[in-house]
């Protein structure tokens, strides 16, 4: 599969998917270990992508998305940012009913995990 | 100067200038009010992406911001940073704010 159909899958089929450096359990930055936190905190499963062991989607998601850093969460389809954003909308609130908003949206959790 | 202190030095200065180069693009294109620029790159020193660049925290007080939700004032401060972001920059930590903003949150300090 072309990298940009894979990635452009990922944000589709998943209410929220986070693109990061190592795993949940294992994260590999302290940016990446702390948006897959504040998700973690909402509440629901979320999918993510370890770029680590997807080279291509390292490569190619800042053209994709038109961000240049690592981790991009995205949630309903939408980039929403990355560490900085994630935090500042999980202190505020927001994040956890966007979340909650996309997961019934899709009719459930996402489950799939790269 | 001593053997040993060289390459600090060395790492030192060219940190410097690129907290500068930094400084210099977002303040041509933003305009900010104010700009603080924290260097965070020895934090992170050894870690594999801080041989590429550096950490930076930016907070950023630009009328530019207003009206714009968060995910449209980090794309401004990216596009305003450019390619600095594909050799002297590893992370960036934004705090983008409005004077107005900025304003409340010193009231609140």
């Amino acid at each position: 599969m072309d990298v940009m159909e894979f990635i452009k899958k990922q944000v589709e089929e998943n209410p929220v998917v986070i693109f990061m450096k190592g795993t949940p359990d294992f994260p590999q930055c302290g940016f990446s270990a702390r948006s897959s936190q504040a998700l973690a905190a909402c509440g629901e499963e979320f999918a993510y992508v370890n770029i680590f062991e997807f080279p291509e989607v390292h490569r190619n998601l800042p053209s994709f998305s038109n961000w240049p850093t690592f981790p991009q969460v995205f949630i309903g389809g939408q980039l929403i940012g990355g560490c900085d954003i994630t935090l500042e909308m999980y202190q505020r609130g927001e994040l956890q009913t966007l979340v909650k908003e996309a997961v019934a949206k899709a009719g459930g959790a996402a489950t799939a995990k790269q | 100067m001593t053997r040993g202190s060289a390459p600090s030095d060395a790492a030192q200065a060219s940190g410097d200038a690129r907290s500068t180069r930094l400084r210099d693009r977002l303040s041509a294109a933003l305009a900010p009010c104010d700009i603080d620029i924290v260097d965070d790159s020895h934090l992170h020193a050894g870690h594999a992406g801080a041989r590429h660049g550096g950490h930076y925290s930016v907070t950023i007080v630009a009328a530019v911001f207003a009206g714009k939700n968060l995910l449209e004032r980090h794309r401004i401060v990216y596009a305003a940073v450019g390619d600095l972001m594909n050799t002297d920059i590893h992370a960036l930590s934004i705090k983008a704010l409005t004077p107005h903003e900025a304003s409340a949150v010193s009231q609140l300090l």
